[in-house]
């Protein structure tokens, strides 16, 4: 018998304890692997090429403000932009205020929009039929298929900040990389319904030549207006999105203290299984002992037997929580958080890092009282 | 007979490894439950607190927020101060105030970032109308001046707000001159200013919203609908704690987030605890068999081990309690959905949230001991005692 089928033979001995013991630590890491994955996408996640190469020009006080409309060809000028295009959050209400009816409603510049969001895919003939109506929108895919709509279907959506209702045209559907639950309208046909607008944009979305321009893009963008009644914010679309999420309060502390927790309950379950079984196999480890095996070849044994374990209820979450993200991403109410994540690899690898360390940790003082143990008291032992 | 309690506690009291090390699992996830549902909690007494019922709350019809576009026309205000209903002050005035609300831009004292913060310009009827809302240093902001009156919340979370400071509004600095509390409502997370300097300043000529006090209860209601059917005016009425609680949904995230991780882990401490309790039916099935012979029933049996997974798992709600305690009555903040700006509320372990931790914990300790507990009461008497 190899060591390593040795190992095994001992991890699932009992079988109901070792099931019980790796689905505990399998929900402990599972939760693990969703918070890194959210960690991940919120922090390390670059997004698209496109994405990088995006700046989002807003007041600087708040999003609730407008920017004069003019800003747009002054931006346009500057060095380092490609192209320029005005968005206004409109925030209507889909047929009731349930979340569930709510996506966003953004009016822009039908002409320049796809130029700034090039990865947006969409046939030309859609995007020319949306040009040529001036009450046409665009419409995520996903969107389309969760209300079962289509091309030539009218949309009817209520105004809240606005005083103004909205009756749109579906003229085309677009899919993008990352799903945006977004329907885009001409910015005409709301100052027309809501003439005090007129001439006041809520946003810009500015493509830059490249990623390498787009901090200065933005400094320069910021410095034109620094003076103007109106000041500007300027950033990359991913520190525009993170500004969205700080909000939510201090997340970061909130994903780290469950993280701590999880892998502190996850090495109590461990530790406790690891123990019991020690002490059940007091007298066994003695006749080992009396058979030749060393201490270190003891404390070896029982800590392989330990990672063993915590690797199976490792591998057994990380595959659940993968399972799960895929499910909630696109749920109505989970796509909220996990809009367009998944399990990466890499998270993958450390959630199971964590799991053979959770192993070691757990097992080494269980496993050192073992090794030591007195030969002959150990035989005498009745348990 | 019932088997005696004393036989468990002992029982858990000899496998104290065990015990402290499962009770500690089950503590984590309660206090992980604990933290999420405090939060909650301090979150919903803001918006629940806020509001008088005698307050009716008017904006622009279709408006669901008083930062929405377009505001209440101040001849609105001339027409309502006449209707029935409305409530007079000691002066003789009615009691109705024109309202406006700007959002600044303001560092977090923790260096965690910059958050907007609602800013709420009145006058002192509006003060005189929120009577929990009270001064606690210095003064009132004045009429006419750039002065603001800032919030406890506000003064204790944002660098620059301490009486003395300046703090930017649109061009200028207005001055901080006193502090006030507001009892745990919304307007904790509020500086209040004068609403006439505001307009002549930034020369805004309409108001975000109204408020009116009515004299009493049905008034209000009659106020409420008055204001509504208007055609003139294209105003929405609410009764004041209606439009606070409709805010509520700005915990959506938090809640969202909490029910999934709460719930996963405590799925892991159930395990953790059949585990536990596997383990002591294992190492007492000589014992369960001397006590089936002398006459114990089979039920008994069953109670007396599910009683003992429960007895541990209280022990695990009770350390959760402990860990959770140093936490209770931070405050925290985070974005009002309707506003976009901060709320700042306590964590607060209401008697009613703790009550749900510690069922919380017996849940888990029920489902983790009832298994085990079936095999407990379930074995063979000769087998268990050949062993």
């Amino acid at each position: 018998m190899t060591m390593a089928r040795f190992v095994r033979k001992n991890a699932f001995r009992n079988k109901r304890r070792s099931a019980l013991t790796a689905l505990s630590i399998a929900f402990s890491l599972m939760l693990l692997t969703l918070m890194m994955t959210i960690w991940r996408a919120f922090y390390f996640d670059q997004g698209s090429v496109q994405s990088a190469q995006r700046l989002i020009t807003r007041h600087k006080v708040s999003l609730v403000f407008f920017l004069p409309g003019y800003y747009r060809e002054k931006i346009r000028s500057l060095p380092g932009v490609e192209y320029v295009v005005n968005e206004s959050w409109f925030g209507g209400l889909y047929k009731d205020d349930k979340p569930e009816n709510f996506f966003a409603q953004f009016s822009t510049d039908p002409q320049e929009l796809l130029k700034v969001y090039p990865e947006f895919q969409i046939p030309p003939d859609q995007v020319e039929a949306w040009q040529r109506d001036r009450a046409g929108c665009i419409v995520d895919a996903d969107l389309i298929k969760k209300h079962g709509w289509k091309i030539g279907d009218r949309l009817f959506i209520k105004g809240t900040i606005f005083p103004a209702d909205l009756e749109l045209n579906i003229r085309g559907i677009y899919t993008a990389p990352q799903p945006t639950e977004s329907i885009y309208f001409n910015n005409v046909y709301l100052e027309e319904a809501y003439p005090a607008l007129k001439g006041s944009m809520g946003f810009f979305g500015v493509l830059a030549h490249s990623r390498e321009d787009v901090p200065r893009v933005a400094k320069e963008i910021d410095e034109e207006f620094r003076n103007s009644p109106r000041g500007t914010k300027t950033e990359s679309e991913k520190a525009f999105q993170l500004d969205w999420i700080a909000m939510l309060g201090n997340v970061k502390a909130f994903i780290l203290s469950i993280c701590v927790a999880v892998v502190f309950a996850t090495l109590l379950v461990s530790a406790n299984t690891i123990a019991m079984s020690v002490r059940e196999r007091t007298r066994e480890v003695a006749v080992l002992r009396t058979l030749g095996f060393t201490r270190t070849k003891l404390l070896f044994l029982f800590m392989s037997e330990a990672v063993t374990l915590a690797l199976a209820g490792g591998l057994l979450g990380s595959l659940a929580a993968s399972g799960l993200v895929t499910v909630m991403a696109h749920s109505p109410q989970g796509s909220m958080f996990l809009n367009g994540m998944n399990v990466t690899a890499p998270t993958l690898l450390l959630s199971m890092a964590a799991a053979a360390v959770v192993g070691v940790a757990s097992s080494f003082l269980p496993a050192y009282h073992a090794s030591r143990q007195n030969i002959v008291a150990g035989l005498r032992h009745i348990g | 007979m019932p088997v005696p309690i004393r036989y468990n506690i002992r029982n858990l009291r000899v496998r104290k490894g065990a015990t402290v090390m499962t009770a500690l699992g089950i503590a984590l996830t309660v206090t992980i439950a604990l933290f999420i549902m405090a939060l909650l909690a301090g979150l919903n007494d803001a918006f629940m607190t806020t509001g008088d019922p005698l307050n009716v709350l008017v904006l622009r019809k279709g408006s669901t927020s008083e930062l929405a576009a377009g505001g209440v026309q101040r001849d609105a205000m001339q027409i309502l101060k006449e209707v029935p209903g409305v409530a007079v002050n000691a002066r003789g005035e009615p009691l109705i105030s024109g309202e406006d609300i700007l959002v600044v831009v303001l560092p977090r004292r923790d260096g965690t970032g910059e958050v907007n913060v609602t800013v709420r310009f009145l006058t002192s009827l509006g003060i005189e109308m929120r009577p929990k809302v009270k001064l606690v240093t210095g003064r009132w902001f004045t009429p006419g001046q750039r002065e603001v009156t800032v919030s406890n919340s506000i003064r204790k979370r944002f660098a620059h707000a301490d009486v003395g400071d300046k703090i930017p509004i649109g061009s200028g600095a207005w001055d901080v001159v006193g502090v006030f509390d507001a009892g745990g409502s919304e307007h904790e997370s509020e500086i209040w200013g004068d609403v006439n300097q505001l307009s002549t300043e930034f020369d805004r000529t309409v108001y975000s919203s109204l408020l009116i006090r009515a004299t009493d209860p049905s008034a209000a209601a009659a106020l409420k609908n008055r204001v509504d059917d208007d055609q003139r005016l294209k105003l929405n009425g609410m009764l004041e704690p209606d439009y606070y609680a409709s805010q509520k949904t700005s915990g959506a995230p938090i809640q969202f987030v909490g029910i999934m991780v709460a719930v996963i882990m405590a799925i892991g401490s159930c395990f953790a605890a059949m585990n536990t309790m596997y383990a002591a039916v294992a190492n007492r099935s000589r014992d369960i068999a001397t006590l089936r012979i002398m006459g114990f029933t089979r039920p008994g049996i069953l109670t007396s081990f599910v009683f003992e997974s429960l007895v541990l798992s209280l022990l695990g709600a009770l350390i959760g309690i402990v860990l959770m305690l140093p936490f209770n009555g931070m405050t925290t903040g985070t974005s009002n959905m309707v506003t976009f700006s901060e709320v700042v509320f306590s964590l607060r372990m209401t008697p009613f949230v703790v009550g749900v931790a510690i069922l919380f914990a017996m849940v888990m300790g029920l489902l983790g001991g009832l298994a085990p507990a079936w095999h407990a009461s379930r074995q063979n008497i000769v087998a268990a005692l050949r062993n």
